[in-house]
């Protein structure tokens, strides 16, 4: 009986299942996961040292930053072939689409600078001055804001995108990592890596108006270095991603309580929601997996082998 | 003789044996404390050292916690199963072995009636442990827990039927020292209930090889795979073959004529 139960739940499941890609920085190459399943489907070459990934807003492409061939690769999102490139500048790691989808930002750590790209044209717009070593990049969902966190000046930079100019700096905890806004654009949502804090930072005020401290009995605060972090639509919860610690943080959006520390694979970096939230998938860089966890439980389900190096991670419904 | 007979006594051995378990409260905390220690302490001073890889029936990481509360349960088991042979032996000495054993029902009715009272208590206190350790976030489903009954059961009446055979050998109470000695420790030690047998691989294939073929780490490993509703018929088949042969031996020893009772010459 529990058998056809779960066919029963596998085969509807399957029916909408989404597809996971998975950047691998050491193997050149992209991965495609079944979550459903908890397999890893097949592997393709994609370029030099790809990090970064996005889709597209039609959900027909994927835009990977292959780092050391200096681009930013539109890749076919059925087919995996490539069929276009962006002018990314050297080095691409980070990127932000904006919820148009026709631009998208790069962080160019090693020139300190924004790169603004038109898609439909493959043309770089600008570039952006900003702090040195910038890496966390983000827009907010209503399309104002364009931030750069810089890691060595440690500072948020907040730039219009009207005007593309940079117009307040909020000073931050050390090595700002990775930023993410709310989904009503009112919070920014930004981590230090050396700090091991997440701070929420107010988008009116641009003020920290919280500083979250990471902490877990048992591991030392040097393994504490807070990367990824994603918040859910319904702004109830925010996860955290916390490096070589292993683990993922649960913070509760309204209170900012950390609820719990999930265990993860080694050196988890990068986070993506599932289409309809309920998964989160991590990419688990040193142990080459990525591990499944269930929202509604909050457990870690499955972690599935992908290659070497995982380094980012977009969902396709 | 007809079965309600049988049914009577079975009932008997068992009510008292759960009754004298519920009354001795010592023993009910004692058996407790010892795989709370081990989960509580223990545990939480390897809780980084360990939960590198994952190892079926596993399918992401774990804290070391969470690997050691099959084994933990399979000790509470092995512990059990050693108690229940203490205290035929304590029987015996005291006389009232020979009340039991001079029934007209088989002798080897009354052993297994034995074991499985010994079983039930075993159960009894593998259910409090798991509970516990729900509240300590160590969790299984609802349908493991179901499936861990019949795992217990057997690698209770393996462990019950292991002491059974040794409390054949032990002549008088102040013996069973050797019993720890020689069997509960090398057994609980040289098993995966504290580590994985692929860790145990790293450092020496020799007690790679005693591990893996310890009938102990054969049933901690079938309580470990059915908590995640997996059946392993590697560690079924060998905790099996495990209780038939010392069920078998047993009543070979505890049978006057022929085994451990004609040497010693009483009962």
């Amino acid at each position: 009986m529990k058998k056809i139960i779960m066919t029963t739940l596998l085969l509807s499941s399957l029916a909408q299942a989404e597809t996971v890609f998975v950047t691998l920085e050491k193997d050149n190459a992209l991965a495609v996961v079944d979550p459903v399943e908890g397999k890893l489907i097949k592997t393709v070459n994609i370029g030099q040292r790809p990090r970064g990934i996005a889709l597209s807003r039609d959900q027909k492409h994927l835009y990977i930053a292959t780092s050391d061939d200096d681009t930013i690769k539109i890749v076919d999102a059925n087919t995996l072939s490539v069929v276009g490139q962006l002018p990314s500048g050297e080095d691409p790691e980070t990127f932000a689409l904006n919820p148009l989808g026709d631009t998208l930002y790069v962080s160019n750590e090693d020139d300190n600078l924004v790169t603004v790209i038109n898609i439909p044209k493959a043309l770089a717009l600008k570039k952006i001055p900003v702090g040195v070593e910038p890496e966390g990049i983000a827009v907010s969902p209503d399309n104002k804001w364009l931030i750069s966190a810089s890691e060595t000046t440690n500072m948020i930079h907040w730039i219009d995108t009207e005007s593309l100019t940079n117009i307040h700096n909020t000073l931050v905890d050390p090595r700002p990592r990775a930023a993410n806004f709310t989904s009503d654009s009112q919070q920014l949502w930004v981590t230090s890596e050396i700090a091991g804090t997440l701070m929420i930072l107010d988008s009116n005020t641009k003020d920290i108006i919280k500083n979250i401290p990471l902490e877990i009995s048992g591991v030392s605060k040097d393994k504490i270095q807070p990367v990824g972090v994603v918040i859910d639509k319904a702004r109830r919860w925010g996860y955290v991603a916390m490096g070589p610690a292993n683990r993922v943080a649960v913070i509760n959006a309204q209170t900012f309580e950390v609820e719990k520390y999930l265990l993860v694979g080694e050196r988890v970096w990068n986070l993506a929601f599932s289409p309809d939230q309920k998964r989160l998938y991590t990419t688990n860089g040193r142990s080459s997996d990525i591990s499944i966890i269930d929202l509604e439980k909050h457990k870690v389900v499955k972690s599935v082998k992908v290659g070497r190096f995982p380094w980012g991670v977009a969902v396709k419904p | 003789m007809n079965i309600l007979h049988y049914w009577r006594a079975m009932w008997g051995i068992i009510g008292r044996e759960l009754l004298r378990y519920l009354k001795q409260r010592e023993r009910f905390i004692s058996a407790l404390v010892r795989p709370l220690i081990w989960l509580f302490v223990f545990a939480a001073g390897f809780r980084a050292a360990l939960g590198i890889a994952i190892a079926p029936p596993y399918e992401t990481y774990i804290l070391y916690e969470v690997y050691i509360t099959p084994g933990l349960a399979g000790m509470i088991q092995l512990f059990n199963g050693m108690q229940s042979s203490l205290s035929m032996v304590y029987d015996r000495e005291m006389g009232s072995m020979r009340i039991l054993l001079v029934s007209p029902l088989p002798r080897w009715f009354l052993l297994i009636s034995k074991l499985l009272a010994g079983v039930a208590v075993s159960i009894f206190q593998v259910a409090v442990f798991l509970a516990i350790a729900w509240f300590y976030e160590i969790q299984a489903t609802w349908y493991g827990y179901l499936w861990v009954i019949p795992a217990l059961v057997l690698s209770g009446l393996m462990l019950g039927a292991l002491g059974l055979l040794l409390s054949s050998f032990i002549k008088q109470l102040e013996n069973f020292a050797g019993v720890m000695n020689f069997v509960i420790f090398p057994m609980f030690f040289m098993s995966s209930a504290l580590y994985p047998l692929w860790k145990l691989k790293e450092s020496s294939e020799l007690l790679h090889t005693l591990a893996r073929y310890n009938p102990f780490s054969q049933a901690v490993e079938l309580i470990r795979f059915a908590l995640y509703e997996q059946f392993n018929q590697e560690a079924f088949i060998f905790t099996l073959i495990s209780f038939l042969v010392f069920i078998l031996l047993a009543i070979i020893g505890y049978n006057p004529s022929k085994g451990m009772m004609k040497r010693k010459g009483r009962v």
